[in-house]
């Protein structure tokens, strides 16, 4: 079985949710070639076969240093049948799902993303899948010769596997028509863990009482190396910018560890954070709704016990 | 313009899931069905720019017989007219082919749905519709803003948004804050009791997925209460319990 892993970057750095692509790809066996599309660091691309790329291409052009869709899909399809590869992996992600319909349907290959761990190849090709917001799972088999599978976050671990791989220019020709959305200017928060790729997080909602408490979770988020998130209301009423909101028709998270403060838990929020692995709360009413999805939950006033947990977590460390 | 706005008809956020049939299906028993909240905020829009700047909205559904009421719905928030193709939507292959087939016949300037459905929550649909097209497609959009023959539109990133501009048609997945989810009002439910709502047959297509089983996840254990005079205990056992720090 032959792969190909699209591998995204942010700032030049390959994302971790990309290498846990490249993880996944080694682990189900085979040949792997990764590629890159876009600004890339040269010592970046050639890292990635530590983790189980034989093989890495890197498609150095200026148009594609931002995401365009249409254009993305059409290299990687035409990257798919240069290697002869089976499987087409990327991780889910805001440009790599998007991007992989269009591929799975440029090459009429069976499409599943959202997979949660390797396939089961003892007959077929069975790929485990999160459905309904991380309340179910779906097995489902992909019967086409051609596959292409988008791997939630948590579904491969990252671990060197081998030496530093060599890097290939890769070119497409693309057309106009490729190109026909034009991206015109972006936003970003810099020098900030992104919340779909934080190992920890720690979101507030309307029990901080206003944007101007925020300190106190930024400052927990700093100490642990976390991302910050919010509950849809507080992300309606504008306290914190919509990409840190966490739920249902937010972003879904999957951290190691999750600490919500002063969330009560409504069903919609629990939707976008029922894949962590590790669930802590914190909320001044015992009867919020959210401590049955708890790990672990402490009653108490937010304002008091973020403080003493940033210092009782800096003493530990 | 013609915009057509595509529906999912999905369990409510709050149903819990369950299944029967040795785990092959939905178990439908007391769950409410709604339109897809990502698709109702593409809606929503659709009716605003309608609204702003006259347009027709047909809404499409690959449902059976039963989703008939959520179409109503859609109807009664301002599409003018609706196509239920009469299919299992079975997989984003499967719907995105029927929905290419009726957008084939329609000619319209604008394909609207929403990022993913929340059931099967592929988000996949408007790319494979775009590819199966030819047009362009983009996902997931938070403002969409149409002069003339041209589109503005703000998609997220990851930490973050970018801002685009296409010439329709396309498609977009659309999410918050595209626009206020709209309750249909008396007139409109009346009025969406004789709009047109035309039934027809799928294409018959390949998908290359088949279900086999569904699962839920393992049982939540207990959760573990701690004091709030005693911090250091969550702490330790974060770190020597869990640990995830």
């Amino acid at each position: 079985m032959n792969s190909l892993v699209f591998v995204e970057s942010a700032e030049g750095k390959i994302k971790k949710t990309s290498l846990e692509a490249v993880a996944f790809a080694h682990a189900m066996g085979g040949n792997v070639t990764a590629i890159a599309i876009g600004q890339t660091e040269q010592a970046e691309l050639e890292n990635l076969g530590k983790y189980g790329a034989k093989k890495v291409l890197h498609v150095a052009d200026d148009k594609l240093n931002q995401g365009v869709i249409q254009a993305y899909a059409a290299v990687l399809a035409k990257a798919f049948q240069d290697e002869q590869a089976d499987v087409l992996v990327l991780a889910d992600s805001s440009l790599g799902t998007p991007v992989g319909a269009r591929v799975a349907a440029k090459l009429d290959a069976s499409l599943a993303s959202n997979v949660v761990q390797l396939p089961d190849t003892s007959s077929g090709f069975v790929v485990k899948r999160s459905i309904y917001t991380g309340k179910a799972f779906a097995n489902v088999s992909l019967t086409k010769p051609k596959k292409v599978i988008g791997i939630k976050k948590n579904a491969a671990e990252v671990k060197e596997v081998g030496s530093s791989a060599s890097v290939t220019p890769f070119q497409v020709s693309l057309s106009d028509a490729d190109f026909s959305t034009k991206i015109t200017s972006s936003e970003k928060a810099t020098g900030e863990v992104l919340l779909p790729e934080a190992n920890i997080v720690v979101s507030g909602g309307r029990g901080m009482k206003g944007p101007e408490h925020w300190g106190s979770i930024e400052e927990l988020a700093k100490t642990l190396g976390a991302a910050t998130g919010c509950s849809k209301p507080v992300s309606d009423m504008g306290w914190r910018p919509h990409h840190e909101h966490v739920g249902q028709t937010g972003v879904k998270v999957a951290p190691q560890l999750y600490i919500a403060v002063g969330i009560s838990g409504a069903i919609q929020h629990l939707a976008g954070v029922n894949s962590s692995k590790c669930i802590v709360v914190v909320n001044k009413d015992p009867e919020a709704p959210f401590f049955k999805a708890a790990d672990y939950g402490i009653v108490g006033d937010a304002f008091d016990i973020l403080p003493k947990l940033n210092d009782a977590i800096k003493a530990a460390k | 313009m013609k915009i057509l706005v595509c529906i999912s008809h999905v369990p409510d956020t709050t149903s819990k899931i369950n299944f029967v049939e040795n785990n092959t299906r939905l178990d439908t028993n007391g769950v409410q069905f709604i339109i897809g909240p990502y698709d109702d905020y593409a809606l929503a829009r659709a009716v605003e720019l309608k609204e702003t700047s006259g347009a027709t909205i047909t809404v499409l559904n690959v449902g059976q017989a039963d989703t008939e009421p959520t179409i109503r719905k859609a109807l009664a928030i301002g599409a003018d007219d609706a196509i239920r193709v009469n299919a299992e939507p079975t997989d984003s292959f499967f719907v995105a082919s029927q929905i290419a087939a009726q957008a084939k016949e329609g000619g319209y300037d604008l394909i609207l749905m929403g990022r993913e459905s929340i059931d099967y929550n592929s988000g996949a649909v408007h790319g494979i519709v775009g590819e199966m097209l030819g047009i362009p497609s983009i996902s997931p959009v938070m403002t969409l803003d149409i002069e003339g023959t041209t589109a503005k539109l703000a998609r997220e990133i990851e930490g973050g948004k970018e801002y685009l501009e296409v010439n329709l048609p396309f498609v977009a997945g659309c999410q918050e804050p595209i626009a206020e989810w709209k309750i249909p009002n008396m007139r409109g439910i009346m009025s969406a009791r004789t709009k047109p709502l035309k039934v027809v047959e799928p294409v018959s297509t390949d998908s290359g997925v088949k279900l086999e089983t569904y699962e839920l996840p393992p049982a939540k254990g207990a959760v573990k209460m701690i004091s709030a005079d005693n911090v250091q205990e969550l702490v330790s056992l974060l770190k020597n319990e869990a640990k995830v720090i």
